[in-house]
C-alpha cells in the first residue's frame, strides 16, 4: 500500500515541493458548508449555508461580527476559526483604543496571513483548517478579502469557498460586472442565488439555514440571522414552487 | 596625574576632594526625570473655520539661562498634523523619533488612502500620544511635555487638542501651554469664547491673534523669546513657518514697571 | 550603568594615585521623588436613581488648579453597546477626580463589556458590571484610579441601579450618590430631598416620638428638577464647577443624552 511519507508534519517539504499537511487543512475547508462574499463600490456583503450536525442539533454559526464595521464568514473547523476571530477581534479593539479608528481591511487581514503562516513552518503546530471571508468597510471603501489555510490572503471582487462551491463561483462569474454598481438589497440578492447555486437538488434556503452580514458607507456590519433574513429570501425567490411553504415557521 | 588613563580627565583627588561617584548607581533603583532640564515655553492654537493655527517660540531654556536659541519647537507629522512641544526638550526630541518611527511605518502599512498616505490623522494620534503619555506617567517615568496637537480630524473638521505629562487630555477651540495658560488663554478666549466662535473667525483672524499672543507672552514671559514658529494646518496643507520674528514691538509700558526703567524702588 | 563606565582599577595593577578611587556606591539612601502622577481635574457628578430609570449628570468644566483647561470635558460615559458609537448600550459611568484615571478605567470597563457580550452573547447586567468595576478599582489598591465613578443602569427588575464607589473598589447600591468637588455641597441638599432626611410626618409628635417621612423613589421629572437645583447650587458656590451640564437618562427605552450650558464664570 502506498504511504505518503511526507505528511507527517508542516514542516516538510515532499520532492515534489509540497506541504502536504497545508493541503490536508485545505481539503477541510472544501468540506465546510459553503460561503458566499461579494463588494459593490458601497457596501461588502457576505451569506453563509448553516449545518446542523444531526437532525436534534443546532445549526452552526458561520457568519461572525468581529467589529463595528466588518465581520467574516467561515468554511471549515469552526473551533479554529473561534480562535481567529478572537485574535481579529482582540486587534480590532486594541486599534480602537490605541488610536480611536477602525482597523483597516488590509491591515487586520495582513495579521492573519502571518498568524497562519506561522503555523505552517512551526514545529509542533498544524496549519488552521478554516478559511474565511472577511467583509467590510473601512476609511478606503468596502473591501471583501479572502484567508486560506497556507496564509494566503487575496482581495476579492466576489467569492465563495466550502463544498460544491464551484457551483456558487460559476454564478458569481457569470454575474461578475454587474456587482460594481449594486446596492445593498441587489448585492444580498446576488449573494442568496449564487449561495443557492451550490445546493443539492433536495435542499432548500430556509430561515434556519442561512446567514447574511452586511455592512455599507455609514452602516454597521449587521448580522442577519433566522427570522430576520425572512424577507431577503423571500424577496430573492418570490417565485420558487413550494417555497412559502419551507418558509413558514411557527415562531 | 599617573599614567593610567583611567584617571586622566578626571577631578584629583587631592585637589577636589573624593570623588562623588553615587551618581553611577550600580545598584539601587532605577531612577527616572524627577524634573524637566533644558527646556520649552509656552505653547499656544487656536482654531479657526477651516483649519488651525498653532504657534511656539525658538528658545529652549537651560533654567533662567537662555540656551539654544534656534530650537524648533513645532513638528509636522505625516504632513497632515502639527504638534507643538512645551517642557523638556529631550523628551521632545524623544517623541518625535518615536512619532516618525510610527509615521514610517504607517506609510508602509496597508492601511493607505488614495494620495498614498496613511489616514492616520490628528484625531487619531491624538489618542495614541495620550496612551504613550499615560503609560509613562503610570511607570512613573512621565515624558516631561504637555503637547498640543493641531490638524484635521474625523471629517476633515479643524482638531485641536492637548496632553500632558500625566496623560490629562482636553479638547477647546483655544489652548495654550505653560504660562500661555495664564497670559494667552485670556486673550484667545475674549475672541473665541466657544466652538461657534471659533467657525466663524477666518484664517487671517486667526493668525493675527496668534501672533498678538506671541507678543504679550514675549512682554511678560522671561523664558521666552522674539523668534518663532506659527504653523496653518487646512486643507490645504500644513503651512509652517519657523523663523518668524515679533514686530511692531512697544515697550512704553515697561516704563511703568518697577526696578525696570528709571523708576528703581 | 555598570556597562557604561566603571571606575574601578584593572585587578591587580596599581592603583589611583587619588587617596580613594572612586567606588561604584550603594544606593545613597532614600530619594525622593517629585513627580506626583496625580492630578485634581475639578467637577462634580451625581446619580439618582427612580423607580424604572436612572440619571447621572456631570457639569463639563475641566480645571487644574485656578485655571480652566476647558468648557467642555465630559465626565459621563457610555458603556458597552456595538461601536465607538455604544448603539443600544444600557449602562453609563461617570467619573470625577484624576481626568486621565478615568478615561483609563472608562476604556478598561468598556473593553470588558464588549467582550463579556462577544463571549457570551448578551448584554452584561449591572450587578455584573458594578462588581467587575470594583475589582478594577481594587486591582490598583496600591497605585489606585484617583476618581469617584457611579455607575448607572436598570436591574433585572427594570428597576433603576445606582453604584458608587470609592478610589479602592469599595461600592454599594444607593438611591442617590454626589461625588466630585462640589459633593459636600451636593450631597446634603441630595439627603434631605431624596432620602427625606430630617424630614418629619406633620403632627406625628414631638422629639422621639417624631415619624420620618419614608423614601419613595421619586417621579422623573421631580428628580430632573433635583438635578438641575443642585448643580445651579454648586456653580454658585465652587469655582471648579459649571460651563456646562451633561445628563444621561436610562430607561428601558435606552440611553437619552443631554446638554444644557451652565454658568461660565
Amino acid at each position: 500500500m502506498f504511504r505518503n511519507n511526507y505528511d507527517s508534519d508542516a514542516l516538510t517539504f515532499s520532492p515534489q515541493g509540497r506541504i502536504f499537511q497545508v493541503e490536508y487543512a485545505q481539503e477541510a475547508v472544501k468540506q465546510g458548508s459553503v460561503v458566499v462574499g461579494i463588494v459593490s463600490k458601497t457596501h461588502a456583503v457576505l451569506a453563509a449555508l448553516k449545518r446542523n450536525a444531526e437532525e436534534l442539533s443546532s445549526y452552526q454559526k458561520k457568519v461572525i461580527e468581529i467589529d463595528a464595521h466588518y465581520g467574516i464568514a467561515l468554511a471549515g473547523l469552526a473551533s479554529d476559526a473561534r480562535v481567529l476571530s478572537n485574535f481579529m477581534q482582540q486587534q480590532s479593539l486594541s486599534s480602537r483604543l490605541t488610536y480611536d479608528r477602525p482597523i483597516a481591511l488590509a491591515e487586520i487581514t495582513h495579521r492573519l496571513s502571518i498568524r497562519a503562516q506561522k503555523s505552517t513552518q512551526q514545529h509542533g503546530r498544524r496549519p488552521y483548517g478554516v478559511g474565511l471571508l472577511i467583509a467590510g468597510i473601512d476609511t478606503t471603501g468596502p473591501h471583501l478579502f479572502e484567508f486560506q489555510p497556507s496564509g494566503v490572503t487575496q482581495e476579492m471582487v466576489a467569492c465563495a469557498m466550502g463544498a460544491r462551491s464551484q457551483m456558487a463561483r460559476t454564478y458569481l462569474e457569470r454575474h461578475v460586472d454587474e456587482f460594481e454598481a449594486c446596492g445593498k438589497d441587489e448585492l444580498i440578492k446576488h449573494a442568496l442565488r449564487a449561495l443557492k447555486e451550490s445546493l443539492s437538488q433536495d435542499k432548500e434556503l430556509t430561515v434556519d439555514n442561512t446567514s447574511v452580514g452586511i455592512s455599507g458607507e455609514d452602516e454597521a456590519f449587521i448580522l442577519l440571522d433566522g427570522q430576520s433574513v425572512v424577507p431577503w429570501l423571500n424577496a430573492t425567490f418570490e417565485n420558487r414552487e413550494g417555497g412559502e411553504e419551507s418558509m413558514e415557521v411557527d415562531s | 596625574m599617573n599614567h593610567l588613563p583611567q584617571a586622566w580627565g578626571r577631578p584629583r583627588d587631592d585637589v577636589y576632594g573624593a570623588y562623588d561617584a553615587s551618581h553611577f548607581q550600580m545598584s539601587g533603583p532605577t531612577q527616572h526625570s524627577s524634573r524637566p532640564i533644558v527646556t520649552g515655553t509656552s505653547v499656544v492654537a487656536v482654531k479657526f473655520k477651516d483649519g488651525v493655527v498653532i504657534a511656539a517660540d525658538n528658545l529652549a531654556s537651560y533654567g533662567s539661562l537662555a540656551r539654544f536659541t534656534d530650537v524648533k519647537r513645532l513638528r509636522t507629522f505625516n504632513s497632515k498634523s502639527v504638534l507643538g512641544f512645551g517642557g523638556d526638550v529631550s523628551d521632545m526630541q524623544y517623541l518625535d523619533r518615536l512619532l516618525n518611527s510610527l509615521s514610517v511605518r504607517e506609510n508602509y502599512s496597508t492601511s493607505i488612502d488614495d494620495s498614498g498616505k496613511s489616514d492616520l490623522d490628528a484625531h487619531n494620534l491624538h489618542r495614541y500620544l495620550s496612551k504613550v503619555m499615560y503609560k509613562r506617567r503610570s511607570d512613573f517615568n512621565p515624558l516631561w511635555n504637555h503637547i498640543l496637537v493641531a490638524g484635521l480630524g474625523e471629517k476633515d473638521a479643524p482638531f485641536l487638542a492637548s496632553v500632558d505629562l500625566l496623560g490629562t487630555t482636553f479638547s477647546s477651540p483655544t489652548l495654550a501651554t505653560g504660562f500661555g495658560a495664564h497670559l494667552a488663554q485670556p486673550i484667545l478666549r475674549r475672541q473665541v469664547p466657544d466652538e461657534a466662535a471659533s467657525k466663524e473667525l477666518s484664517q487671517e483672524k486667526a493668525v493675527e491673534l496668534i501672533r498678538e499672543c506671541m507678543k504679550v507672552l514675549f512682554y511678560r514671559d522671561a523664558r521666552s523669546m522674539d523668534k518663532y514658529s506659527i504653523a496653518v494646518i487646512s486643507k490645504s496643507g500644513v503651512d509652517l513657518k519657523e523663523d518668524e520674528k515679533l514686530e511692531n514691538q512697544s515697550w512704553a509700558f515697561a516704563e511703568g514697571i518697577r526696578g525696570y526703567g528709571t523708576q528703581v524702588n | 550603568m555598570a556597562s557604561v563606565f566603571s571606575g574601578a582599577p584593572p585587578a591587580g595593577g596599581p592603583g589611583y594615585s587619588f587617596k580613594s578611587t572612586p567606588t561604584p556606591s550603594q544606593a545613597s539612601g532614600i530619594r525622593e521623588h517629585s513627580f506626583y502622577p496625580y492630578a485634581d481635574n475639578g467637577g462634580s457628578t451625581l446619580g439618582i436613581s427612580g423607580a424604572d430609570f436612572t440619571i447621572l449628570a456631570g457639569d463639563t468644566r475641566s480645571t487644574s488648579g485656578y485655571s480652566i483647561n476647558t468648557r467642555y470635558e465630559p465626565k459621563l460615559f457610555k458603556i458597552g453597546g456595538e461601536g465607538p458609537d455604544h448603539v443600544g448600550a444600557t449602562l453609563v459611568l461617570s467619573v470625577v477626580g484624576f481626568a486621565a484615571d478615568g478615561h483609563a478605567l472608562k476604556e478598561r470597563l468598556d473593553t470588558i463589556v464588549k467582550m463579556y457580550k462577544y463571549q457570551h452573547g448578551k448584554p452584561m447586567s449591572v450587578a455584573a458590571c458594578a462588581q467587575r468595576l470594583s475589582h478594577m478599582l481594587y486591582g490598583k489598591r496600591f497605585f489606585p484610579y484617583y476618581v469617584h465613578a457611579i455607575l448607572g443602569g436598570l436591574d433585572e427588575e427594570g428597576k433603576g441601579a445606582l453604584y458608587s464607589y470609592d478610589p479602592v473598589g469599595s461600592y454599594e447600591r444607593e438611591q442617590c450618590r454626589a461625588a466630585g468637588a462640589a459633593a459636600s455641597l451636593i450631597m446634603p441638599f441630595l439627603d434631605n430631598q431624596v432620602n427625606f432626611k430630617n424630614q418629619y410626618m406633620p403632627g406625628s409628635g414631638e422629639g422621639h416620638a417624631l415619624q420620618q417621612r419614608v423614601p419613595e423613589p421619586l417621579p422623573r421629572a421631580d428628580v430632573e428638577a433635583l438635578v438641575k437645583d443642585a448643580f445651579d447650587g454648586a456653580v454658585e458656590r465652587h469655582i471648579e464647577v459649571g460651563d456646562g451640564l451633561q445628563t444621561m437618562i436610562i430607561t428601558k427605552e435606552g440611553i437619552e443624552e443631554r446638554y444644557a450650558p451652565l454658568k461660565k464664570d
